[in-house]
């Protein structure tokens, strides 16, 4: 045990050296008596939170704002005085702005609106599958299947041409890819907002109650408060959210089913088995976790350490998700594990907007692929494989599979 | 007897993550329009009070309580 003021700041993001696990310094940084601080590549410093108990209560603590335009806000790399202006919407929002503009449109993503999405994701993935089947063996699952299915089920859901997935999938890669520094980041920004507004534009003279957008805009209209930028800006943020987040999830879930096969047998034999296993897939692979980044509005004890208002702190959902307080044997895949309070989606108000949907796509594709694919497996030895150790999103770049 | 308890949901606390329905659809549900709670079976005991409680445990907002009334 060392005093905080003479720990060193390690820097920050680490990145993973096992795709399975999370990077070895969380678990030291879980192992201290008290929160740490780390060196982010800016130069600042910021807390880190890495007990499953803290990282939730200060996820649920709207005393940390989740507005990166305030100064102290832990942000990866230095931005542009265009960025810390615009609009940062619903992930960027606080009370009392926050609640009523997420209960406008949560209500389109309840468990019940995403049952009622089941036959035509179904659908979606059979065609997709049935495609993979016909073309080349072996094939790239990710581009095949786990990104296709989510960016064709959000294009339909917001009123989005699906003929331009091709711009706004590419675009959504370079958002997030933190490599190459801001200014590709800026421009894929740039171009996914100017996109989204002309769409929205064109929607204006006829909204249709067909779709999300179109629903928004007639409903804002009858309440006074249609405002079109914010409704890009909702519109950037389901978009991105739905691409990445789930096309991610579908290509490691599946080379984890393939390395555990004994519990990919038990879930194809029962099917009540899948959702259990996608929520434990979420846990273990926790792959948006800088999501929890907030900067403290006023001094607030947590974590053994005084956080004064002003500074930045980041809730480590990979090693809260890992904490053997909270899991046993919080490094094991265990399908049958049937824990719910992983933090995957985050906690407290923020937490995961589309969360209903991913479980819902997530489900239908394990189930369909490894039962209409029986002889599925990965077509490359797994140190081959390339990860993105360097976006903001934790996934895998291609997945060479054959059957 | 085994005593029930209530089931009390702040609906301007919510932010219809949906968690509460995914633990049992026989006790919550959304509403339509916000997606915020509806509590369907105020008074629970037995594994409907075990749902309740993990329910109230995963809730992302601290929008649900249980109470002895």
């Amino acid at each position: 045990m060392t005093e905080l003021a003479d720990r060193p700041t390690p820097d920050f993001p680490m990145k993973r050296t096992c795709p399975f696990d999370p990077p070895p310094g969380y678990q030291e940084l879980r192992d201290q008596p008290t929160a740490s601080r780390v060196t982010l590549p800016t130069g600042k410093q910021s807390w880190v939170l890495t007990k499953h108990t803290e990282v939730r209560s200060m996820l649920a603590d709207t005393r940390f704002s989740s507005d990166r335009r305030l100064p102290g806000f832990p942000l990866l790399t230095e931005t542009s005085k265009k960025f810390m202006e615009a609009d940062p919407g619903l992930i960027g929002m606080d009370p009392p702005d926050h609640g009523p503009a997420r209960r406008a449109v949560v209500g389109e993503f309840t468990v019940k609106r995403m049952q009622a999405l089941q036959p035509r994701i179904q659908e979606i993935v059979d065609t997709f599958i049935d495609e993979m089947l016909a073309g080349p063996n072996p094939a790239d699952l990710v581009e095949a299947l786990a990104l296709p299915v989510p960016s064709l089920v959000i294009c339909e859901l917001l009123g989005v041409p699906y003929a331009d997935h091709e711009f706004f999938q590419s675009r959504s890669a370079k958002l997030l890819n933190t490599a190459d520094g801001i200014e590709p980041r800026e421009k894929a920004a740039d171009e996914l907002e100017a996109y989204l507004t002309d769409l929205i534009m064109a929607k204006e003279p006829s909204p249709s109650e067909e779709d999300l957008l179109g629903r928004q805009i007639i409903k804002q209209r009858e309440e006074g408060t249609y405002d079109r930028k914010a409704l890009v800006s909702l519109a950037f943020l389901l978009l991105l959210a739905g691409h990445e987040t789930t096309a991610n999830m579908i290509s490691l879930g599946t080379i984890a089913f393939l390395r555990n096969p004994e519990q990919l047998a038990a879930v194809k034999a029962d099917p009540g088995k899948t959702l259990p296993a996608v929520e434990e897939l979420l846990r273990y692979f926790t792959i948006a976790e800088l999501a929890g980044s907030r900067v403290a509005t006023e001094d607030i004890e947590i974590g053994g350490v005084l956080i004064r208002a002003g500074e930045g702190v980041i809730g480590l959902a990979h090693a809260a998700n890992r904490d053997p307080n909270a899991f046993a044997d919080p490094d094991s895949l265990d399908i049958d594990r049937g824990a719910r309070h992983h933090v995957a989606f985050g906690y407290g108000p923020h937490q995961c907007l589309g969360q209903n949907l991913a479980r819902m796509e997530l489900q239908i594709v394990f189930d369909t692929l490894f039962r209409r694919v029986p002889t599925l497996r990965v077509e490359a030895e797994f140190d081959e494989l390339s990860f993105k150790d360097s976006t903001i999103i934790f996934g895998v770049r291609e997945l060479p599979v054959a059957w | 007897m085994v005593k029930d308890m209530r089931i009390n949901a702040d609906r301007d606390v919510c932010v219809g993550a949906g968690q509460c329905v995914l633990t049992d659809d026989a006790i919550f549900d959304q509403d339509d329009a916000e997606g915020t709670v509806v509590v369907l079976s105020e008074h629970v005991d037995g594994e409907a009070l075990e749902h309740a409680r993990t329910a109230v445990d995963i809730c992302p907002s601290g929008a649900l309580s249980l109470s002895d009334d």
